[in-house]
């Protein structure tokens, strides 16, 4: 069957969508991304969306259970590059993937990914 | 209101859903819609779809374009011999779902278009209406 690739960089998953995705394909991606994370102990998934010409709600739902799975797993998941007709459209069908860390584009979203454990440590524990 | 041209596919698979969408889209570009609107029509088209496949067992879905005036659109007809919806009102609702989902396929593209309408008969089958203006 078609697999979406998941790429390794440093600690970093690395996942372009560029197919329009049937519904078999995304659970196939959110079962590989949670294996990979632990075979490789990955700190953080990143997800380019941006070749998606639409985000329904099984889509959103598989982002939103990626995002949940990964944290479990102690990976942080930024999805970067919607299009913003597929942001108002999702958000109108009743989506806000709350819980779900987004960027505009990569450069963003690894930014985000350097700057986290600053983020994370906002509890006080930061570390030195 | 004239109904220009359609065309109907089947819906068995999560594979047609993708074709569906693919026919939507290229349905949209012709009337002329926005990329805003495509993406509606498109993701509208993408829960119906699912719907009829995972809920009713399959059927297939009509795409015409409307010419009224000036004015050009969609309709989309999902049609099946599924178990039928018991309580419409109820399926409408944000959230309310009989499968694994979020529950916001028929309440979700009901925001998405400008017509909607179900008729759905216990035992026979449920039809699905909507439509989109540009």
């Amino acid at each position: 069957m078609e697999r979406i690739p998941i790429l390794k960089m440093g600690d970093c998953l690395l996942v372009t969508v560029q197919v329009d995705m049937h519904d078999q394909m995304a659970l196939t991606l959110q079962d590989d991304l949670t294996q990979r994370i632990s075979t490789t102990k990955a700190k953080a998934v990143l997800i380019d969306i941006s070749a998606l010409e639409i985000v329904d709600s099984f889509i959103g739902r598989m982002l939103g259970n990626i995002a949940g799975m990964a944290r479990i797993l102690d990976a942080q998941t930024v999805v970067v590059g919607m299009r913003p007709a597929v942001a108002i459209t999702l958000v109108e069908l009743g989506m806000s993937l709350s819980g779900v860390r987004t960027a505009l584009n990569v450069e963003r979203g690894m930014e985000l990914i350097r700057s986290a454990p600053a983020t994370r440590s906002r509890n006080g524990h930061r570390p030195g | 209101m004239d109904t220009a041209q359609g065309e109907k596919l089947p819906l068995r698979t999560s594979e047609q859903v993708v074709l569906v969408r693919q026919a939507v889209r290229k349905w949209a570009v012709a009337a002329g819609f926005s990329i805003v609107d495509q993406t509606k029509v498109v993701t509208a088209a993408s829960e119906l779809a699912r719907n009829t496949v995972i809920h009713a067992g399959g059927g297939e879905v009509l795409i015409e374009q409307l010419v009224n005036g000036a004015r050009k659109g969609i309709r989309l007809t999902f049609e099946d011999k599924g178990p039928g919806i018991p309580d419409i009102e109820l399926a409408l609702k944000d959230g309310y779902t009989t499968g694994t989902g979020l529950g916001l396929g028929l309440s979700g593209s009901k925001r998405l278009m400008n017509e909607f309408s179900i008729t759905s008969q216990v035992g026979s089958g449920t039809k699905i209406v909507v439509v989109k203006w540009k």
